[in-house]
């Protein structure tokens, strides 16, 4: 009788878990870009989070191009405060 | 870990640039934050929708111009080769972002130790561990990835494909390595539309800097009304 009891209260918490972490990772898909999710019921747990790993991994490389470019633009120090006089305007 | 680096650090007469003491403060402001916020699913779809607004963006644009104005202060002096300041633009990029972020989620509270721990390895003059480090760190990862492979194949402990994507997925996102699965999840979904921001306000930032490089007053003003608010790829004025 214990017994079952254990069994059945952790194949409770395994199930609570489980759908909390199905509820994250549809969050997660929404996330995503639209493109991507094409069936976007159909969309298996493992797979959108193999699209969100690639995901995360492209917006990392962008932002080291992005960061290698403005390493080469703030060359000189008039450019960088224009830049800020200007972004304060903007504010 | 936390307490430990605030408590040792100012005992350290080393570490005595501008960039540490500004670290420190910024440190100990997140620290008494965490004390007081507690993360709950109605804070995560808010800070979802905090990373996707303009104030937000504006807030971590001025930061950031300032974090890469002593970047340059700093690199001048140091370090000339190319990918090395990219990497220094990318660290100050990121620290910026973890700051703005305001301590509420682990990879920014991640991303500051990291930094902090990294100044004192270097002090220290320990280069192998400061290689880890930085590995760890600016998330370049092509000898990261090959020895994560072997390490699942030996940890596997759960079978379930989901498990190891989400494992996958707590090396990628800073500071997330030991976390179970749910609490990954819920860095990512919050970190991803921070890496989001953060693109859009550097390539508008970008986008400032290379106009201006050699234009005139007139097309700065124009440059301006189409700036980090619409879309920051496309160039629609051009200096004539």
């Amino acid at each position: 009788m214990s017994s079952r009891r254990s069994r059945s209260r952790q194949a409770e918490s395994s199930r609570i878990s489980e759908d909390q972490i199905n509820e994250l990772v549809s969050k997660l898909q929404q996330l995503l870009p639209e493109i991507q999710t094409r069936h976007s019921d159909k969309m298996s747990a493992a797979k959108i989070l193999q699209e969100t790993c690639n995901y995360i991994r492209n917006l990392h490389r962008e932002v080291d191009g992005l960061s290698e470019r403005l390493s080469e633009l703030l060359e000189t120090s008039d450019t960088a405060q224009a830049a800020l006089i200007r972004s304060l305007l903007m504010q | 870990m936390d307490v430990e680096m605030t408590s040792s650090l100012p005992s350290n007469p080393v570490v005595n640039s501008e960039r540490s003491l500004v670290r420190r403060k910024k440190k100990k402001k997140i620290q008494s934050q965490i004390h007081g916020d507690n993360l709950n699913n109605n804070q995560n779809q808010n800070s979802a929708i905090e990373w996707k607004s303009e104030s937000q963006q504006h807030t971590y644009s001025s930061k950031l111009l300032q974090a890469l104005r002593q970047v340059r202060l700093n690199g001048s002096q140091s370090q000339t080769t190319t990918p090395k300041r990219g990497r220094a633009v990318r660290e100050a990029a990121d620290r910026v972002l973890a700051t703005t972020g305001k301590g509420r989620s682990r990879w920014s509270r991640a991303i500051l130790t990291n930094r902090l721990k990294l100044k004192f390895l270097k002090k220290n003059n320990i280069t192998k561990r400061q290689r880890n480090v930085m590995v760890v760190t600016t998330g370049n990862s092509r000898p990261k990835k090959k020895s994560k492979v072997s390490i699942f194949r030996l940890k596997s402990k759960s079978l379930p494909a989901v498990n190891r994507k989400v494992r996958i997925l707590g090396r990628l996102v800073p500071g997330c390595r030991k976390e179970p699965l749910p609490v990954i999840l819920e860095e990512a979904s919050d970190y991803i539309p921070a890496l989001e921001m953060q693109i859009r306000a550097m390539s508008a930032l970008t986008e400032l800097l290379s106009v201006s490089g050699g234009s005139s007053s007139f097309s700065s003003g124009a440059a301006a009304s189409g700036g980090p608010t619409d879309h920051p790829g496309s160039s629609r004025s051009h200096p004539s």
